[in-house]
């Protein structure tokens, strides 16, 4: 069967200003629970500890954004790729992965990584400019975060089709942009993961933007709505609620385990920030959109609604605010703590067996080097 | 022994690999129920199955990059890229992503993969059959690049790469597919030369040829006109370009001071380009005359019944041994001024 699901409430175009809204969703921007069939059987059994679980995750992951934006304004950091306003898909989708699970990042799902339980180094020092990688991908089940977009995607097909020969239930997620679904790799991995019934999950955060590309510049028709013709099942969800973000994930994780192969989810949401440190997006988008967004916060959505429910109170936040101050403080010391690696490593593991070749370079550059210190 | 044709004996290295390692698994367009465009998978799938010898959507950076998170997830895959000329698409992932990922993770994620392609031209193939793109992959660190010349080596060499953990691109000569050697199937991989040194396939003492693929056949066959002229040629085949076994190469120019260096590959920035550089770094002092380069023209690959007058034949490249003997009537004195007709002219 292939479907997609959308509240059916615009027209399907991507330019339609009620496009946004043409989502599934279990929270409604001010916090209040509706209802959805398809959405609701995937949550029924969330507890008060894992919402909070869910809210804190997200709060550690924005204050972590946060200081990653500082570090970079204070020199500490290359570069930083801000995930604000995106902390819902993040955190909501990894929430739902059991650990033999594996995802393979781009390099904004900071949220993701959180998830999966990141050191606080693992944040900071590819954007350092210290790794390409910071972390052992076996220790949290990630793959090294992607900067050529959507080439992950053919990664976590791949994996998922080792999974399926191995007889596992371990699922691989892709995780990229809405500016990835017009790369050749992401409709790549759709076919060869439909035609391999592959245990992956594509999710696609479209934050409305790619650097300063609207969305509609990669689609004039919902991204959602092309999985299907791939012969993959897809859900439109308001990726700014992290319940709906939950229930989608686990909704996609069951059919994959069950053997029923790939699914999608557009999560719908927005990179509130610049595309990185590096951008200026005053240059190409209004702050009234910008301010409408605003009104969407996944945070505070999912905060009024604990509030609501006496599943959180003052006190509950401020230890929530304890929590992502001591994170912050963490990354920031795991970054200005971080030591530059002696110029003879970038040598090493070019190759996995031994290579004559640039073992005589290593050589004769120290050799170089060596000469100063004469 | 037995004699086997180069397609054959790699069907037979796949076999032994398929057969010693659970691991190890198949990917590519055409290579199951058909056995390949040029049958070099024949009978595999049958033998091991579809889920080891896998027909692939055609997408040829989908198929590297599912096998990118196979090997992630603990396998060996070994894919096929049906020609040369359709290894473009896949670009990225063999460069960005194959390449560097042992490198980006710190070592922590090995790229056990190996890329074959049928390769280069002489077989009267239609446009984007007949490349020799093999300097784009030696120019990129994290490759291995290996082009066997003969059954035995491909044999050897193809089950070499597959137990290597480093990613390898296979390049096989398509114009010696049908063309039989004696392989020895019982041969100890642990015995073998390794994968990265070069092979003396004739010893000389007057001038060296440096070679690789099919161009070996054509050198050795120019070493034997050469010899009813009294000159005594020694042919290096590569086997590996990257990395190139230099030792090898400069141990013969040091003994005949003289080298011509022989691809079907464009001549820019090609990897006779690479030679000669090094060669020059490492054995300047025993040059006796300028190296020589035979090569295919700085021109996309031509309309196939142009293809004699694009890859290097035995007469070019005994023009050019003329030259760096700086005999016969085309050369001259100094050498140095027959250079724009050797480069220029096609005999």
């Amino acid at each position: 069967m292939t479907y997609t699901q959308t509240r059916g409430s615009s027209t399907g175009r991507a330019d339609d200003h009620d496009a946004v809204d043409d989502v599934l969703r279990l929270l409604e921007p001010d916090g209040s629970r509706i209802a959805d069939d398809t959405l609701d059987p995937w949550v029924a059994d969330l507890s008060p500890h894992e919402l909070r679980a869910l809210h804190r995750d997200m709060v550690l992951t924005r204050r972590l954004d946060a200081e990653g934006v500082a570090l970079q304004r204070q020199g500490q950091l290359a570069l930083w790729a801000p995930c604000r306003g995106q902390e819902a898909t993040q955190v909501g989708t990894a929430h739902a992965l059991a650990p033999g699970d594996f995802v393979f990042p781009s390099y904004r799902e900071h949220g993701v990584l959180l998830g999966r339980g990141a050191k606080p180094a693992d944040y900071v020092l590819a954007w350092r400019g210290e790794e390409h990688s910071a972390y052992d991908h076996t220790t949290i089940n990630a793959a090294p975060p992607q900067i050529i977009i959507g080439a992950q995607s053919l990664h976590a097909t791949g994996w998922a089709m080792g999974a399926q020969r191995d007889g596992s239930t371990d699922v691989a997620v892709a995780y990229y942009g809405d500016g990835a679904t017009s790369q050749g790799d992401v409709n790549e991995a759709m076919v060869f993961a439909s035609s391999f019934r592959a245990p992956v999950v594509f999710v696609c955060s479209n934050n409305q933007w790619a650097i300063s590309e609207p969305v509609t510049v990669q689609a004039t028709y919902p991204i959602a709505g092309r999985a299907p013709g791939f012969g993959i099942p897809s859900l439109r969800i308001d990726g700014n609620d992290a319940l709906a973000c939950v229930a989608a994930m686990r909704w996609a994780l069951d059919r994959a385990r069950r053997g029923e192969g790939p699914s999608f989810i557009e999560a719908v949401t927005y990179r509130m920030g610049p595309h990185t440190t590096s951008d200026d997006p005053t240059r190409y988008r209004d702050a009234a959109e910008v301010d409408e967004w605003a009104q969407r916060d996944p945070i505070a959505r999912l905060e009024a609604y604990l509030r609501a429910e006496g599943m959180l109170d003052d006190s509950g936040m401020d230890e929530v605010a304890r929590a992502a101050d001591a994170l912050a403080a963490e990354v920031r010391a795991a970054c200005i703590g971080a030591t530059t690696r002696a110029p003879e490593t970038m040598f090493d593991h070019v190759y996995a067996e031994p290579h004559a070749a640039v073992e005589r370079q290593k050589a004769e550059y120290m050799d170089y080097l060596a000469g100063f210190e004469k | 022994m037995t004699a086997l044709t180069l397609g054959s004996a790699i069907n037979a290295g796949l076999s032994k690999a398929l057969e010693n390692d659970d691991k190890v698994l198949l990917m590519g367009e055409d290579i199951g129920k058909l056995g390949g465009v040029f049958r070099v998978t024949d009978g595999l799938q049958k033998r091991f199955g579809a889920q080891r010898v896998v027909d692939t959507p055609l997408a040829e950076a989908g198929i590297v990059g599912t096998a990118v998170g196979l090997a992630l997830r603990g396998y060996r895959p070994v894919v096929e890229i049906q020609f040369d000329g359709f290894v473009y698409p896949a670009f990225d992932q063999i460069v960005c992503q194959v390449a560097k990922l042992h490198y980006r993770s710190n070592g922590r994620i090995r790229m056990p993969l190996v890329i074959r392609i049928p390769w280069a031209g002489g077989v009267g193939a239609a446009e984007h059959h007949s490349e020799s793109p093999e300097a784009y992959f030696v120019h990129t660190a994290g490759l291995r690049v290996i082009a066997p010349s003969n059954p035995q080596d491909a044999y050897v060499m193809l089950q070499q790469a597959i137990a290597s953990d480093d990613p390898v691109i296979f390049f096989e000569p398509k114009r010696l597919y049908h063309s039989k050697g004696e392989v020895d199937l019982d041969a100890d991989l642990a015995d073998a030369p390794p994968m990265h040194l070069a092979r003396v396939a004739r010893e000389g003492t007057d001038a060296t040829i440096v070679t690789y693929g099919a161009q070996v056949r054509t050198a050795l066959d120019a070493a034997v006109a050469a010899e009813d002229d009294g000159i005594s040629l020694e042919v290096i085949d590569l086997r590996s370009l990257s990395p190139i076994d230099m030792n090898t190469v400069a141990a013969s120019v040091r003994k005949t001071g003289r080298v011509v260096v022989t691809h079907e590959a464009a001549r820019e920035a090609g990897v006779g380009a690479e030679l000669i550089a090094s060669i020059t770094e490492e054995c300047f002092h025993y040059l006796e005359t300028p190296p020589r380069r035979v090569t295919g023209h700085d021109i996309p690959y031509p309309p196939s019944k142009l293809e004699k007058h694009h890859v290097p034949d035995l007469d070019r490249i005994l023009h050019a041994v003329d030259l760096v003997l700086e005999r016969g009537a085309g050369s001259s004195p100094t050498g140095g001024a027959s250079a724009a007709t050797v480069e220029g002219g096609v005999r």
